[in-house]
């Protein structure tokens, strides 16, 4: 057994105290074959710290394209040749959009706008329809609309919104060769005034963007100091159009340590595959992740991108005996 | 809702011509992405993604919806 497997086994899974930068990088450089007694140790991090269940989550865009921010792996934005048009999602279909989740299981349902920060128009798209969503869904509301003011934190708090999404998407040190609109320190100040405001705090990022694994490492440290609610892992689904469209996609083992290793980073976040992972792991991989630290999935389609659909995972959990998170156990 | 032709002209992926050669990436990619382009015109479709289903809608052809 490596010894950064026996270190974690008595530090993450012991007591309870995720690995640092170091020891994550340890674990992201462990060689194929210790990679299972990786993921069964991050498995067992899992049980002990987070129970069994899964929490499973829909997502919709309320706002597609037109983005003025250049993240170069995203299709949204306007100032890359991407074939993704502008549009909005009128309230009637986000409620129904909410129905359809809910209808899954799904105790999470996140509106997701693609913008720098909401203006007037978009807060009060999200007041009226989360106020809708409330009326006719059983679930639980998130969203993720860029950058905040401390005014538009409030606002969201006093619609009821109980979680917030806003990735750093990669380490500190690498962020400028992905985002040159805005900074990796603007994104933190959001997360600061989301977690003072009492909302959930959501971040986490996309791996496969050119980042090396050191700063893979790095970018587990800063997320564990951070300390969100929740971690979304997304792997980089290379867009057409974008400047990062052509990178290839990030090798199955090297995703499944990431997870092994950014589970060993934080014990009790919720860690959640989001995009990308049926690109880069497949049906198997799938498995292997909610075998691995996994325990949360997003559900149906993305924002821009189809997912598998919803019976699948959900009869892949069923297999595994990973109970559904129940919504009376979010409130 | 309109029906667009039984028979691409255009690659509703890539927006190439879709008679000319085959897309056999634009058809694998196609299985986990909605259309982006009109087969019928190549115009940039307005699509919206939804947790079950997509909507496409050429301004010219109508709407698809998968």
């Amino acid at each position: 057994m490596p010894e950064i497997l026996d270190q974690a086994r008595t530090q993450v899974l012991g007591d309870g105290v995720g690995l640092d930068q170091a020891g994550v990088l340890a674990v992201l450089n462990l060689p194929d074959e210790h990679l299972p007694a990786a993921l069964q140790l991050a498995h067992d991090v899992r049980m002990r710290w987070c129970g069994p269940e899964v929490e499973v989550e829909g997502i919709v865009s309320l706002k597609t394209g037109g983005c003025p921010e250049d993240c170069h792996f995203c299709s949204q934005s306007g100032l890359f040749t991407s074939p993704v048009r502008s549009v909005w999602l009128d309230i009637p279909s986000l409620v129904e959009a909410a129905k359809q989740t809910a209808a899954t299981g799904a105790t999470e349902f996140c509106i997701v706008a693609a913008v720098r920060g909401p203006d007037a128009r978009l807060m009060k798209q999200m007041r009226e329809g989360v106020a809708a969503i409330k009326a006719a869904v059983d679930i639980q509301v998130a969203a993720s609309l860029g950058m905040l003011t401390k005014e538009q934190v409030d606002d969201l708090v006093d619609m009821g919104v109980h979680r917030y999404n806003h990735n750093l998407e990669t380490c500190r040190s690498y962020f400028p060769n992905v985002v040159t609109t805005h900074s990796w320190e603007e994104r933190w100040e959001t997360l600061r005034m989301v977690r003072d405001s009492g909302m959930e705090v959501c971040c986490g990022g996309i791996l496969g963007l050119g980042e090396t694994v050191e700063q893979r490492a790095e970018f587990a440290a800063q997320l564990a100091e951070l300390n969100p609610h929740e971690v979304p892992l997304n792997f980089l689904n290379p867009r057409p159009g974008t400047p990062l469209g052509d990178r290839p996609v990030v090798e199955g083992k090297d995703a499944l340590r990431a997870i092994a290793a950014f589970r060993l980073a934080m014990p009790r976040t919720i860690l959640r595959y989001a995009g990308g992972r049926e690109i880069t792991l497949g049906d198997l991989g799938t498995r292997d992740g909610l075998l691995g630290g996994i325990n949360a999935v997003i559900v149906g389609n993305y924002l821009t991108t189809l997912g598998r659909p919803a019976n699948a995972d959900l009869e892949l959990l069923n297999e595994l005996k990973m109970p559904v998170k129940a919504l009376s156990a979010t409130l | 809702m309109t029906t667009m032709t039984t028979t691409p002209l255009w690659c509703d992926r890539c927006g190439e011509a879709a008679t000319a050669a085959a897309h056999p990436a634009c058809a694998s990619a196609r299985q986990l992405e909605p259309p982006r382009f009109c087969p019928d015109c190549r115009r940039r479709m307005k699509v919206q993604v939804l947790p079950v289903g997509w909507s496409a809608v050429c301004v010219e052809h109508g709407e698809i919806r998968g």
